[in-house]
């Protein structure tokens, strides 16, 4: 596929989690031929296939009784959306122009235009913010339980957050680590009560509440890291090989600052009930509208409602 | 040797290290990685392309632990450039194919 064949479609999808890839079954059964920009592989931020490519077992996604590891449940989307005429490039789109139609959409210096858009570029993990964390990873520093979890086996490691993708770091990671603590900034956990009982359950699991981490320690490797209480303020260090941070996510929105209505948090405002954005054919749906759910299941669902509105908007243009 | 990517294993890691005629990229890679799938296309992509100029090649970590833990493997993907016997580079984490090209551009010869 070269790019001057590619340049003018009837909808482009930006993004391909479960929200971008189920607007491009939907659309692509509607005879819409989407051509999705998935993005481009990483393992620190957004990627193709969304935040599951980094996660282990999906056990709440209806139709998988036993279960489903993430990557192999974005791989069945992706080519179920293939299946019917969808067409992919890996890359990431640089910029947008959504000031007149078509809308224009540049992946570096290729520009492909659209009469319609669907974004759905979800949201990406937050990283600590420490000075020095760029250089731990890959050295003892993780942001993917799966990928890394093994490299670990006997060793004592630590992971930062409170919701249920910490525990369920958390608890996957028992299955290499001697020892796992949970170190969260409260009290308490935010996490679904069937993830905190199974973590509370796991002799391996270990908390340390009201803590935050304000250091790694480490010469060419993780070695420790520094703590201070968010009680007391006392500060104190831990030794571990092992750090994997889970502690929240942001809404992979800067492509569209100024562009399209967000909220303060910056996640895209839609039209309640509805994947309308402030411009009229451009759609959005999954995590980068959503802040409140944020779940595979209703990423997916919000993808088929985006994919609904832009076909209806599309037959109404003629 | 499935679409032109070498499988390299514990037995014949060294080997085919040392008699490349071509610099060799290899994967460290695991079927459970989700990044690491995600790579597979890209690395099929520059296999052909650069067909004669690098060799793409891979280890599962996941059979072949040893060699992981001799290059201090800890995260993957990790892609690391040989070049005359010797590693030149370590690359940790999945990228793009741009990014990926742009950083082993140097071993790639210009003239074929």
């Amino acid at each position: 596929m070269s790019a001057t064949e590619m340049t003018h479609q009837k909808v482009i999808i930006i993004g391909s989690g479960p929200a971008g890839l189920t607007a491009a079954i939907y659309t692509a059964r509607a005879n819409l031929a989407p051509l999705v920009i998935e993005g481009e592989p990483s393992s620190t931020s957004d990627q193709p296939g969304g935040q599951l490519m980094l996660t282990t077992e999906v056990e709440n996604f209806p139709g998988f009784p036993e279960g489903v590891m993430g990557p192999d449940l974005m791989m069945k989307f992706r080519d179920q959306a293939a299946r019917f005429n969808t067409t992919f490039i890996t890359e990431k789109v640089t910029k947008v122009d959504f000031s007149q139609r078509p809308f224009t959409v540049w992946v570096r210096d290729t520009k492909y235009t659209a009469e319609s858009i669907i974004v759905s570029t979800g949201a990406q993990s937050i990283m600590l913010g420490l000075e020095n964390e760029s250089r731990f990873y890959g050295h003892g520093l993780s942001t993917c339980a799966t990928c890394d979890g093994f490299f670990f086996r006997g060793q004592e490691i630590v992971v930062v957050g409170g919701g249920d993708s910490a525990i369920e770091e958390a608890t996957f990671l028992t299955k290499f680590a001697s020892k796992v603590t949970i170190v969260h900034r409260r009290d308490s956990l935010r996490a679904s009560k069937i993830m905190q009982d199974r973590a509370r359950n796991n002799p391996k699991i270990e908390f340390k509440w009201n803590s935050q981490v304000t250091e790694i320690i480490g010469t060419n490797k993780l070695e420790g890291i520094g703590l201070v209480d968010t009680v007391t303020g006392e500060s104190s260090k831990m030794s571990v090989t092992g750090l994997f941070v889970a502690i929240g996510h942001r809404p992979n929105t800067d492509l569209f600052k100024n562009i399209l209505d967000m909220e303060a948090n910056g996640y895209l405002q839609t039209r309640p009930g509805s994947s309308y954005t402030n411009i009229d054919g451009v759609f959005a749906c999954g995590d980068v509208q959503d802040h409140t759910y944020r779940q595979a299941i209703t990423a997916a669902g919000s993808g088929c409602m985006a994919a609904i509105d832009c076909e209806r908007w599309l037959e109404a243009q003629h | 040797m499935a679409d032109g990517i070498v499988i390299l294993t514990s037995a014949n890691f060294d080997e085919t290290i040392k008699s490349s005629t071509t610099p060799i990229l290899v994967d460290f890679w695991a079927e459970w990685c989700g990044p690491c799938k995600a790579m597979n296309p890209i690395l099929t992509e520059i296999a052909k392309e650069q067909a004669g100029k690098v060799t793409i090649a891979k280890l599962n970590v996941d059979d072949h632990g040893d060699i992981a833990q001799r290059f201090s493997v800890m995260s993957i993907p990790t892609m690391m450039v040989f070049s005359e016997g010797e590693m030149k580079l370590k690359m940790i984490g999945a990228k793009g194919k741009p990014q990926l090209l742009a950083e082993i551009a140097e071993f790639i010869p210009t003239k074929s």
